[in-house]
């Protein structure tokens, strides 16, 4: 073992190397964050946070917690949303053999290419004509639509795994078909929620699209509306506006070093068949 | 895929602990064959996402279609009698001098970013796949730049391609070369947009590679480098070709998912300086939204031609999908 790792060093040096190149920006978005404005324009640039300020947080603190907030309950709300839609039609695509149900999956694959410009733009017809526009409720409707079809997919795929005994056995004892889906698969299927949960709820807190058209000028408004004001108004307090993106970015931080292995599953499901 | 959403990996506790509580089936119950659940129950399962579809996809998408058909104008759009049209409206997205550049931005954009992030992505694959301490961890913190808000990262390549205080430019200047006005020019602005869209999806090819790469066994390396097939050679002779069906699936992926960039451009120019960075797909977004004065119409129109072209794409990674699962 010993000799393995002395002849993979380089490897590794190496592997970190291209880590911290790929990451560079990232680096960049804090140190930006706490550059003071003084330094701003400064050339070259600080490499390092030496004369670090926290001003920038402090804006974020006075300016942006209500857009905060407003994501937070739009993130949640398409959660809700998506697994309450999902979750059941997952069972029943996977379980239940309905008639069709091959042409609801591939509907349900078509949807994911749909671009997000073009959903928008239909969406905001439709709500202008309900009054729907500047709504909190329409805005995680819309976002929901990022998050169901990728939930079906793989509510299906990991309840296709539930060995049928088990249902059957379920039938037996008297259960419904509902009793079956909320008391046995459900409850086997909390890492198939886990998943669908954590990327409902990252894309809508991410979302830009949806919120730019159905939401902007209303009085809630999500966190990337209010990265995208700062950036529109011409401020020139940059620090201000990256140490908003640091904290936007905190979901995806969270997510990365509590769910990892959700994660790299969500990317490549669908994408690679065994 | 085989790691986590492959089912059976997950449930083997649950499935136990799930087995436990419920009595275990009569005997002949299972000797039975199991009898079709009545229809009724398995469609009302799927009812609230059969109506959710139609509501919220085929209903804006009919809305989308119904747009560029009319001559929309803002108070027609409100008491929704605008006048039928026909065809107009594509006519007019085709004549506009905007056609042209924009069809050839959107080509250019998604064939760079795609060649980029699938070589980087599966370079990067490859290198981590060989066993090394801290590769798991490394691997994972590829992953940041894909799980970024993509206003965030906008942002920040916005500031780093800052023409005066943009670090890029300090490093240019350090290795004595001139300052690029990255987002300013036109000669660059494509450019920037199509770097800071790589860099985003770099980590949805490593990851997808890399699980390919899981799946070729390695007894196959150990042979051919019994037989004295160098690492270059192995590279060509086995994982590339047997990398194909994934390589196909992801870049068809890709493709689609490329072809709807919006917000990265959006943010970063506006398709501009001079539309020298603008796609299908913020020119639509432009004349819906970005005016003064809306052109729904046209606007709904490019977006319909966006959408032919990324069902002809979903079709054939359907139809590759389809192919690789039966076989």
């Amino acid at each position: 073992m010993n000799r393995r790792t002395g002849r993979t060093w380089w490897k590794t040096a190496l592997g970190l190397l291209l880590t911290a190149f790929m990451l560079f920006p990232v680096y960049w978005m804090i140190n930006v964050s706490l550059t003071p404005d003084r330094d701003m324009r400064k050339s070259p640039p600080d490499l390092f946070p030496t004369h670090g300020t926290l001003d920038g947080y402090r804006t974020v603190l006075h300016e942006q917690l209500p857009y905060l907030g407003t994501s937070l309950v739009i993130g949640l709300g398409t959660v809700v949303l998506t697994i309450a839609l999902s979750a059941p039609a997952g069972y029943a695509l996977a379980k239940l053999r309905p008639r069709g149900g091959g042409i609801l999956n591939f509907v349900l694959l078509a949807a994911q290419m749909i671009p997000g410009i073009i959903m928008a733009m239909g969406f905001y017809a439709i709500y202008l004509s309900l009054g729907l526009l500047q709504s909190v409720p329409g805005l995680i409707v819309a976002d929901s639509t990022l998050a169901v079809p990728f939930g079906v997919l793989i509510f299906t795929a990991f309840m296709s795994g539930i060995p049928g005994e088990l249902l059957q056995a379920a039938k037996t004892d008297g259960a419904g078909a509902l009793r079956t889906f909320w008391s046995v698969v459900l409850p086997m299927s909390r890492n198939a929620v886990v998943t669908v949960s954590l990327f409902a709820f990252l894309w809508s807190w991410s979302d830009f699209v949806f919120a730019g058209t159905l939401v902007n000028g209303g009085a809630h408004e999500p966190i990337t509306l209010g990265i995208y004001h700062y950036i529109g108004n011409n401020n020139q307090e940059w620090n201000a506006i990256m140490a908003t993106a640091v904290v936007a970015s905190l979901p995806a931080a969270v997510i990365l070093v509590l769910a990892q292995r959700y994660v790299a599953a969500g990317v490549t499901a669908g994408a690679v068949k065994d | 895929m085989k790691q986590t959403t492959h089912p059976p990996d997950h449930l083997s506790a649950p499935v136990r602990n799930g087995a436990a509580t419920v009595a275990p089936p009569p005997a002949p119950a299972r000797a039975r064959r199991r009898p079709t659940s009545p229809q009724w129950a398995a469609w009302a399962f799927l009812a609230p996402v059969t109506l959710y579809l139609a509501l919220f996809y085929a209903y804006p998408l009919y809305r989308n279609l119904d747009l560029s058909l009319r001559d929309y104008t803002v108070r027609s759009f409100v008491q929704g009698n605008a006048p039928f049209t026909g065809i107009e409206n594509y006519r007019t997205v085709l004549d506009d001098p905007t056609f042209a550049p924009a069809l050839l931005h959107t080509a250019l954009f998604t064939a760079v970013c795609l060649v980029f992030q699938y070589a980087i992505g599966l370079a990067l694959a490859v290198f981590f796949s060989r066993h090394f301490r801290l590769s798991a961890t490394l691997r994972a913190l590829f992953l940041v730049p894909w799980l970024l808000p993509l206003i965030v990262s906008a942002s920040t390549w916005s500031w780093m391609l800052n023409s005066d205080s943009g670090v890029v430019n300090a490093a240019l200047h350090a290795l004595g070369i001139a300052p690029v006005n990255w987002l300013t020019s036109p000669s660059w602005s494509l450019t920037s947009v199509i770097i800071a869209n790589i860099w985003i999806g770099v980590p949805f090819n490593l990851v997808v590679l890399y699980s390919g790469l899981q799946s070729i066994p390695a007894s196959l390396y150990e042979a051919a480098a019994l037989d004295g097939a160098g690492a270059w050679q192995r590279f060509w002779r086995i994982t590339f070709p047997l990398l194909r069906p994934v390589s196909a699936i992801t870049l068809l992926l890709g493709l689609i998912y490329t072809l709807k960039v919006f917000d990265i451009i959006w943010i970063m120019t506006k398709g501009g300086p001079a539309d020298s960075s603008t796609t299908f797909a913020t020119w639509s977004y432009q004349l819906g939204f970005g005016n003064l004065l809306p052109a729904f119409g046209p606007g709904a129109a490019v977006g319909n031609l966006l959408v032919v072209a990324a069902l002809v794409f979903g079709l054939i990674y359907l139809k590759v999908q389809r192919k690789q699962a039966l076989s």
